[in-house]
């Protein structure tokens, strides 16, 4: 056992854990912060994605370890003051979710294609950045129809405060 | 996955230093091939010893032609590179396409190579481009490195630190990917280098690991060009047959892949 301390949605943490814990079982075992789905376990559906220093990461496919000293931001440290991410929101008005097994990895790399192409994203783009997320109800069309317009959102967000 | 202690070293040295206190350690970079192996318990390290964190051996360069990649350096790096997209927009190309962003986002090119999976893109781009792979200890051709299926040159100990190459006049690159795991059933790296000679490495397809081509360099070298692949005879006895497709299939996708890549190049 070996203390590892991270940043994660923002709040400072230090935890006994294994050296071979993953660490999508630090977050959710440890952390209690479950969003952060365990799908396939073999680094295929993405259901377990999360940020790390701002870049999109399978939480199990590495060590809690390799990600100490880290900035995690999990599906939990989206929404602010009660009010959906903007990318949250499109999700729900878009029907971007069926099951909903998946969506805390969808949207999590929805926010990483976004934060990285910004108003620039097509739907090939957004087709081609879903290669690491498996929807299993297939659901697809409307979480690319969700990305497209949370950014188109987010773009014309980002234009008004800049003005 | 069975028990391991986590070091993260902070130089080349204390890597060295961390990994020769322990007989079953093993180094660890972006871990997308390492890490789910583990799960697997088919690797069991005693020790894990991140490279991950060390600043010598991250970093691209480009010094008039000459190209310098550091082993930590991720495929997102590679890939997004503005110096790397002027002077050789093919290997950007090549590590856009590995995995899925939240591997190229952990994935380095030294893990890669070190690895030298039968079906990485990587090991075709060191080959084509005449790569000379760079460790701790001294420098590698990349025909001396790649040895076989997840051989290399690496002695116990040795450390990728990082990969140097000309820039080429012309290069690209074409895979097809398997539909299930989307690893490359063949890939084909073309190059031509500044002086004109071509080399051509495939990977996916070789029952051997990755190969140069001599029947396909010398059609191109003669004539640049897509259809000059065409007529080149592929062999199928040296290559792969499982159940994603047989040896005279592999066979005929080289030869594909060879004119997608000229096209592209």
């Amino acid at each position: 056992m070996a203390k590892v301390a991270m940043t994660v949605n923002g709040r400072k943490v230090s935890k006994e854990c294994e050296g071979r814990t993953l660490l999508v079982h630090f977050l959710r075992d440890t952390l209690s912060l479950t969003g952060t789905h365990i799908g396939c376990d073999t680094s295929q559906c993405g259901a377990c994605v999360v940020h790390m220093d701002g870049k999109a990461v399978k939480s199990c496919s590495m060590l809690a370890a390799q990600a100490a000293g880290a900035e995690i931001l999990t599906i939990e440290g989206l929404a602010a003051n009660g009010e959906l991410h903007p990318v949250q929101a499109a999700f729900k008005a878009n029907h971007g979710l069926q099951c909903g097994f998946c969506t805390p990895g969808m949207v999590m790399t929805a926010v990483d294609m976004i934060n990285r192409y910004g108003a620039k994203l097509n739907e090939q783009t957004v087709r081609e950045n879903l290669e690491g997320n498996i929807c299993r109800c297939t659901g697809y069309h409307n979480i690319v129809k969700a990305i497209l317009a949370a950014a188109e959102d987010m773009g014309a967000a980002g234009r008004q405060a800049a003005e | 996955m069975y028990a391991t202690n986590y070091h993260r070293a902070s130089s080349v040295a204390d890597a060295v230093k961390l990994q020769s206190s322990s007989d079953e350690a093993k180094y660890v970079s972006g871990g997308m091939t390492l890490i789910p192996t583990m799960k697997q318990r088919l690797a069991a390290p005693s020790d894990l010893v991140d490279l991950r964190h060390i600043a010598e051996m991250k970093g691209i360069s480009v010094n008039g032609s000459r190209v310098r990649i550091g082993a930590a350096t991720t495929h997102y790096e590679v890939s997004t590179s503005a110096e790397l997209k002027a002077a050789c927009p093919a290997i950007s190309h090549l590590a856009a396409h590995i995995g899925d962003p939240h591997v190229r986002h952990m994935g380095t090119i030294g893990g890669s190579i070190a690895n030298n999976d039968p079906a990485a893109d990587y090991p075709s781009a060191m080959l084509a481009l005449g790569a000379t792979i760079v460790t701790n200890a001294r420098e590698v051709a990349a025909e001396d490195f790649f040895t076989g299926l997840f051989e290399t040159a690496l002695e116990a100990g040795e450390i990728v630190v990082a990969v140097t190459f000309d820039a080429p006049a012309k290069a690209g690159y074409a895979k097809f990917p398997n539909p299930a795991s989307r690893y490359a059933m063949a890939g084909v790296f073309v190059a031509k280098a500044g002086n004109g000679s071509v080399r051509v490495a495939v990977t996916g397809a070789g029952s051997n690991g990755v190969f140069r081509h001599a029947g396909l360099e010398a059609a191109l070298a003669a004539n640049w060009s897509a259809d000059a692949a065409s007529g080149v005879d592929v062999d199928a006895s040296d290559l792969l047959s499982d159940l994603h497709g047989s040896a005279e299939y592999r066979a005929n996708l080289v030869k594909v892949m060879a004119k997608r890549a000229v096209a592209a190049a």
